[in-house]
C-alpha cells in the first residue's frame, strides 16, 4: 500500500471497563448456576483467536430446568403481574443498557469481532431503542388491534444467531416480555458474552427470577430447548436450513413459530439515483458488519447505462475502507465471526471465480492472527451464478446488472428469499412502484440497512416468516 | 489516486464543450440539472459517520499543524482598522512568538480598502493576502461595481480575490447570468487567483451546492468556497462534502484541480480535524495542501495553538497565554 499524508494514529477502545470473568455458568432462575448435565466451551475474539472465557454448553436437563423456571415465573409472577409494572422493568433495562452502553459495545466488539463503531453507533443505542419501545406497549396491549385483552403465549424458547448478538437478544426478549410471556434464550455459541451480562442486567434490574433465562450452547442446546414439549413459542433467526429444521420438528406441535432467515437482497440504483449516496448505500448495504447481515444487499443490481458510473465510483470508495482491530475507533471492517463462517466465504468466492465471475479487492493488508476477509466485489456475475443466489454471509459483494425498471423487479425477484430490497433513484414514483412489485419484507428507499423498533422486519419465501418490530412484533407473542 | 469517476457529464463523451454548454440559459440549464442528485439525508449521514473519526496523538499534531497553514486569517468588520490589519498580519507571520516552528498561516483575508495595509505587512513573506470583493457579502450591485471591486483590490495588490455569487440570480434560474458574472470578475482578477463564494446558506439544498460548484468551476474559479460568513448556516461538514465531491468529479472529468474553502464556524481544532477528515476520504492527499484547501477562519487559530501546545506539554495554557489578533 502506498503511505498516505493523513495516517490515523491507533485509537483503541480501553478494554478496563470490563469486567470479564475465567468461566460462566447458564442463568436460570435468577442465578448463575452450574451445569447438571452439560460440558465447558471457550469463545474467542474473532480477531486474534485470544480465548475470551469458558462458557458452559447446557445440556437437556439444564434446558428441562430453565423452562420449568419459566413455566413457574410465568404462572405465579409475570402473567399475574400489572401490565404496567411490566412496562417498568422494561423501562429500567432500556435506562441501564444506555448507562452501559460502552461497557457493551466494548464486549460485543470484542467477541463478535465488529468494528466498536458499529456497536457503539448502531447495535447498542438500537437495543436500548427496542427496549423503549416495547416498554411503551405494555400497558397499551388493548389498543394494538388485536382485540380487548389479549393473551401472551406463555413461555418463549428463543434462539439467536452470532451477527448481532444482543440486538437480536433484545428483539426477542422485549415483546416477548412487554406481552406477558417469559423467556428461555440461547445465544449463538461463539457470541454468549453479550447475553450474559444482559443476565447480570436482569439481577441488577431486580427481573423476578425465571423471567429472563440464558442458556449457552450449540446446535444440541438449541434443538433441545425448541422441541422442548414445555415451550409455547419458538423465535428463531438464523439459517434457512435450520429454519426449516424447526418448521419441521414444530409441525403438528401447538407451538407459534416465527422464523428470521437468510436473505440474498438486491440493492437496486437506477441511473438517475443520487450516485454518491447510492455508493455509501452500496458500502453500507453489504460491508455493515463485513456481511454478516442477513438483510445484507448482497446482489448489487446497477442500470447498465449507470454500470461504469457507480462501479468505478464503488471502486474508489473501497480503497478508503479501514479494516483491523474492531476496538480500533476508526475501524470500518472488523474481523469475521468465526473459522467456520470464513472457511464457507472464502469457498463460496472460489466458486464464483471459477464460475468465471471477476473478483476485485481493494489493496488490503489482513491481520495475520484471527479470521480476516478483505471487502471483495464480483463483476460479471449472472444469475446463474452460485455468488448470485447462496447467501454467502460475508464482505463478498456480487454485480449484476438490468436494462428496464421490469427487468430489475424480474431479477431482484428471482431467488429464493425475500427479506429485503434497496431502491435508489430521484423518481418518487418508481419508488413506490418498485415497493409494491418487490417480494421482500422490508424495502429501503434510497437507504439501506437502517432499523427501528416501530417498523416491521420479516421475510417472504425462505426467509422466513411472521414480523419482528413495531406493533407487527406484538402479535407473534400474544395468543391472537 | 489512479482511479478516475467516470464523468458526471451528460453528454458521456468525455470533457465537457464549456462554450456548448454555455451556449445559452437552456443549454446550461440542461447540464446543471443533468448532474447527478444529491440524497439529503445520505449526504448528512456520510458526514456525519465521518465525524466520528477518532483522530490521537502523532496523527493529530500532523492535523494540527496542516490546519494552521491552511488557514485563511480573516477579519471581515466595518470596525477594521490598519492598525487591527497590522496585528492580525503579525499574527499570520509569528502565530505563536513563543514556539518558532509553529507554522505560518495560508493567508490573511480582508476587505478590499485594507490591502495595502496588509501587503505592506506581508512583504517579503510567502503569506499571501486576500481580499474579499464584488460588493461582499450580498452581492447586490452592479457588474460595473462588482468589476471596479475587484480590480481595485487586485491594484493594491491582492494575490486572491474572494467573490461572492449572485444568489438571486443563481435562485431564480438564470445560471448563465451567473456564469459570465464569474468569467468578468475572473478576468478581472488578472494573475490574482480567484475563489468564488456560494453563500451555500443562502441556496438552502445540497443540489443546488452542487450545482453553483459546477458553475464556478465551468466559470474559471480557482477556488469554491461554502460562505461569507455573514450568513447563518455558514460552512457545514455535508456542504463541505458535496463540494469536494464536486472538484473531484470536475478534475476526473477536465483534469484541472479546484481548491475548497470552508468559512465561518469552524472554530475549535476538533471541527478543524472534521474537515480534515472529510478531505481525506472524499478527495484524498492532493487537497491536503494549503494550496488546494483553506480554512476561513479568525477564532480557531488560537485553538489549534493551545492544542499544540498541549501536545508538547501535556498541560492546557490560559488564553492568556496565546496573542489575540
Amino acid at each position: 500500500m502506498n503511505t498516505k499524508k493523513f495516517d490515523y494514529a491507533p485509537a483503541p477502545e480501553s478494554r478496563a471497563i470490563l469486567d470479564l470473568k475465567p468461566s460462566y455458568g447458564l442463568f436460570i432462575d435468577g442465578q448463575f448456576v452450574d451445569t447438571l448435565d452439560g460440558r465447558a466451551f471457550k469463545t474467542v475474539s474473532p480477531a486474534t483467536e485470544e480465548v475470551l472465557a469458558e462458557i458452559t454448553e447446557a445440556g437437556q436437563a439444564d434446558v428441562d430446568r430453565a423452562v420449568a423456571a419459566a413455566r413457574k415465573a410465568y404462572d405465579k409472577v409475570w402473567s399475574k403481574l400489572p401490565a404496567r409494572e411490566r412496562g417498568k422493568y422494561l423501562f429500567r433495562f432500556a435506562r441501564i443498557l444506555q448507562e452501559r452502553a460502552r461497557e457493551l459495545a466494548v464486549l460485543e466488539s470484542l467477541d463478535n469481532g465488529k468494528p466498536i463503531r458499529e456497536s457503539r453507533d448502531v447495535d447498542i443505542p438500537l437495543v436500548a431503542a427496542w427496549f423503549f419501545h416495547y416498554a411503551g406497549w405494555a400497558d397499551k396491549l388493548d389498543h394494538a388491534g388485536f382485540g380487548p385483552n389479549p393473551k401472551p403465549l406463555g413461555v418463549a424458547g428463543q434462539v439467536i444467531p452470532w451477527n448481532f448478538p444482543l440486538l437480536m437478544l433484545a428483539w426477542k426478549i422485549a415483546p416477548a416480555l412487554a406481552c406477558g410471556n417469559t423467556v428461555v434464550l440461547k445465544p449463538a455459541e461463539t457470541t454468549p458474552l453479550t447475553a450474559l451480562l444482559f443476565a447480570e442486567i436482569c439481577q441488577q434490574a431486580d427481573l423476578p427470577p425465571g423471567v429472563v433465562n440464558i442458556v449457552t450452547g450449540a446446535g444440541d442446546t438449541g434443538r433441545a430447548l425448541v422441541e422442548h414439549p414445555g415451550i409455547d413459542k419458538v423465535a428463531f433467526t438464523g439459517s434457512t436450513d435450520v429454519g426449516k429444521m424447526i418448521a419441521r420438528s414444530t409441525a403438528g406441535s401447538h407451538k407459534k413459530v416465527t422464523l428470521e432467515l437468510g436473505g440474498k437482497a438486491a440493492n437496486i440504483v437506477f441511473d438517475d439515483a443520487p450516485v454518491d449516496q447510492a455508493v455509501e448505500g452500496i458500502v453500507n448495504g453489504i460491508f455493515f458488519n463485513q456481511g454478516h447481515v442477513c438483510c445484507a444487499g448482497s446482489r448489487l443490481l446497477v442500470q447498465e447505462s449507470a454500470y461504469d458510473e457507480v462501479l468505478s465510483s464503488l471502486k474508489r470508495r473501497l480503497g478508503t475502507l479501514r479494516l483491523g482491530d474492531p476496538l480500533d475507533k476508526n475501524t470500518d471492517i472488523g474481523a469475521i465471526n468465526s473459522a467456520e463462517q470464513l472457511a464457507r466465504i472464502r469457498e463460496l468466492s472460489d466458486v464464483g471465480e471459477a464460475e468465471g465471475a471477476e473478483r476485485w479487492s481493494p489493496p488490503c493488508d489482513l491481520p495475520v492472527k484471527g479470521f480476516w476477509f478483505p471487502p471483495t466485489v464480483f463483476t460479471g456475475v449472472s444469475q446463474a451464478h452460485r455468488i448470485a443466489r447462496e447467501e454467502i454471509f460475508g464482505p463478498v459483494l456480487s454485480v449484476l446488472t438490468f436494462r428496464t425498471p421490469a427487468e430489475a423487479v424480474e431479477k431482484a425477484n428471482n431467488t429464493p428469499y425475500g427479506l429485503s430490497a434497496g431502491v435508489w433513484t430521484d423518481k418518487g414514483s418508481r419508488i413506490l412502484w418498485m415497493a409494491d412489485q418487490l417480494r421482500a419484507g422490508v424495502v429501503w428507499a434510497n437507504t439501506f440497512n437502517r432499523f427501528d423498533p416501530a417498523s416491521p422486519f420479516g421475510g417472504y419465501k425462505e426467509s422466513g416468516y411472521g414480523r419482528e418490530g413495531g406493533r407487527h412484533g406484538l402479535e407473534a407473542y400474544l395468543d391472537v | 489516486m489512479t482511479t478516475t469517476a467516470s464523468p458526471p457529464v451528460a453528454s458521456g463523451t468525455g470533457l465537457p464543450d464549456v462554450s456548448q454548454i454555455t451556449s445559452s440559459d437552456s443549454a446550461l440549464r440542461r447540464f446543471l440539472h443533468g448532474l447527478p442528485g444529491v440524497d439529503q439525508v445520505g449526504a448528512e449521514a456520510r458526514a456525519a459517520m465521518l465525524s466520528t473519526r477518532s483522530i490521537k496523538t502523532s496523527a493529530k499534531a500532523w492535523a494540527i499543524d496542516l490546519a494552521i497553514s491552511m488557514i485563511d486569517l480573516t477579519t471581515l468588520e466595518g470596525q477594521d482598522t490598519p492598525g487591527k490589519v497590522r496585528a492580525l498580519c503579525a499574527k499570520a507571520l509569528r502565530p505563536d512568538p513563543s514556539v518558532a516552528d509553529t507554522p505560518r498561516v495560508a493567508a490573511i483575508c480582508v476587505y478590499p480598502d485594507m490591502v495595502p495595509v496588509a501587503v505592506e505587512a506581508l512583504r517579503g513573506s510567502r503569506v499571501k493576502v486576500a481580499s474579499v470583493a464584488t460588493a461582499f457579502p450580498s452581492g447586490r450591485s452592479s457588474l460595473a461595481v462588482k468589476l471596479a471591486d475587484t480590480r481595485d483590490a487586485v491594484a493594491a495588490g491582492a494575490d486572491e480575490i474572494d467573490m461572492v455569487i449572485d444568489r438571486g440570480a443563481f435562485l431564480s434560474g438564470r445560471y448563465l447570468e451567473v456564469f459570465e458574472e464569474i468569467v468578468a470578475v475572473k478576468e478581472a482578477c488578472g494573475e490574482a487567483h480567484l475563489k468564488v463564494i456560494l453563500e451555500t446558506g443562502e441556496l438552502d439544498t445540497y443540489d443546488n451546492v452542487r450545482r453553483a460548484s459546477w458553475l464556478g468551476m465551468l466559470a474559471g474559479g480557482d477556488f469554491i468556497k461554502t460562505s461569507t460568513g455573514k450568513i447563518a448556516p455558514a460552512a457545514t461538514l455535508p456542504v463541505t462534502l458535496v463540494m469536494l465531491e464536486a472538484v473531484r468529479d470536475f478534475r476526473a472529468t477536465t483534469g484541472r484541480q479546484v481548491g475548497v474553502k470552508p468559512a465561518g464556524g469552524i472554530r475549535t481544532t476538533k471541527d478543524a480535524i472534521k474537515y480534515l477528515v472529510l478531505v481525506n476520504e472524499t478527495v484524498g492527499d492532493d487537497w491536503l495542501d494549503p494550496d488546494w484547501f483553506r480554512l476561513g477562519a479568525s477564532s480557531l487559530l488560537n485553538d489549534l495553538l493551545m492544542q499544540r501546545t498541549k501536545a508538547v506539554t501535556g498541560r492546557y495554557s490560559g488564553p492568556d497565554y496565546f496573542t489575540l489578533d
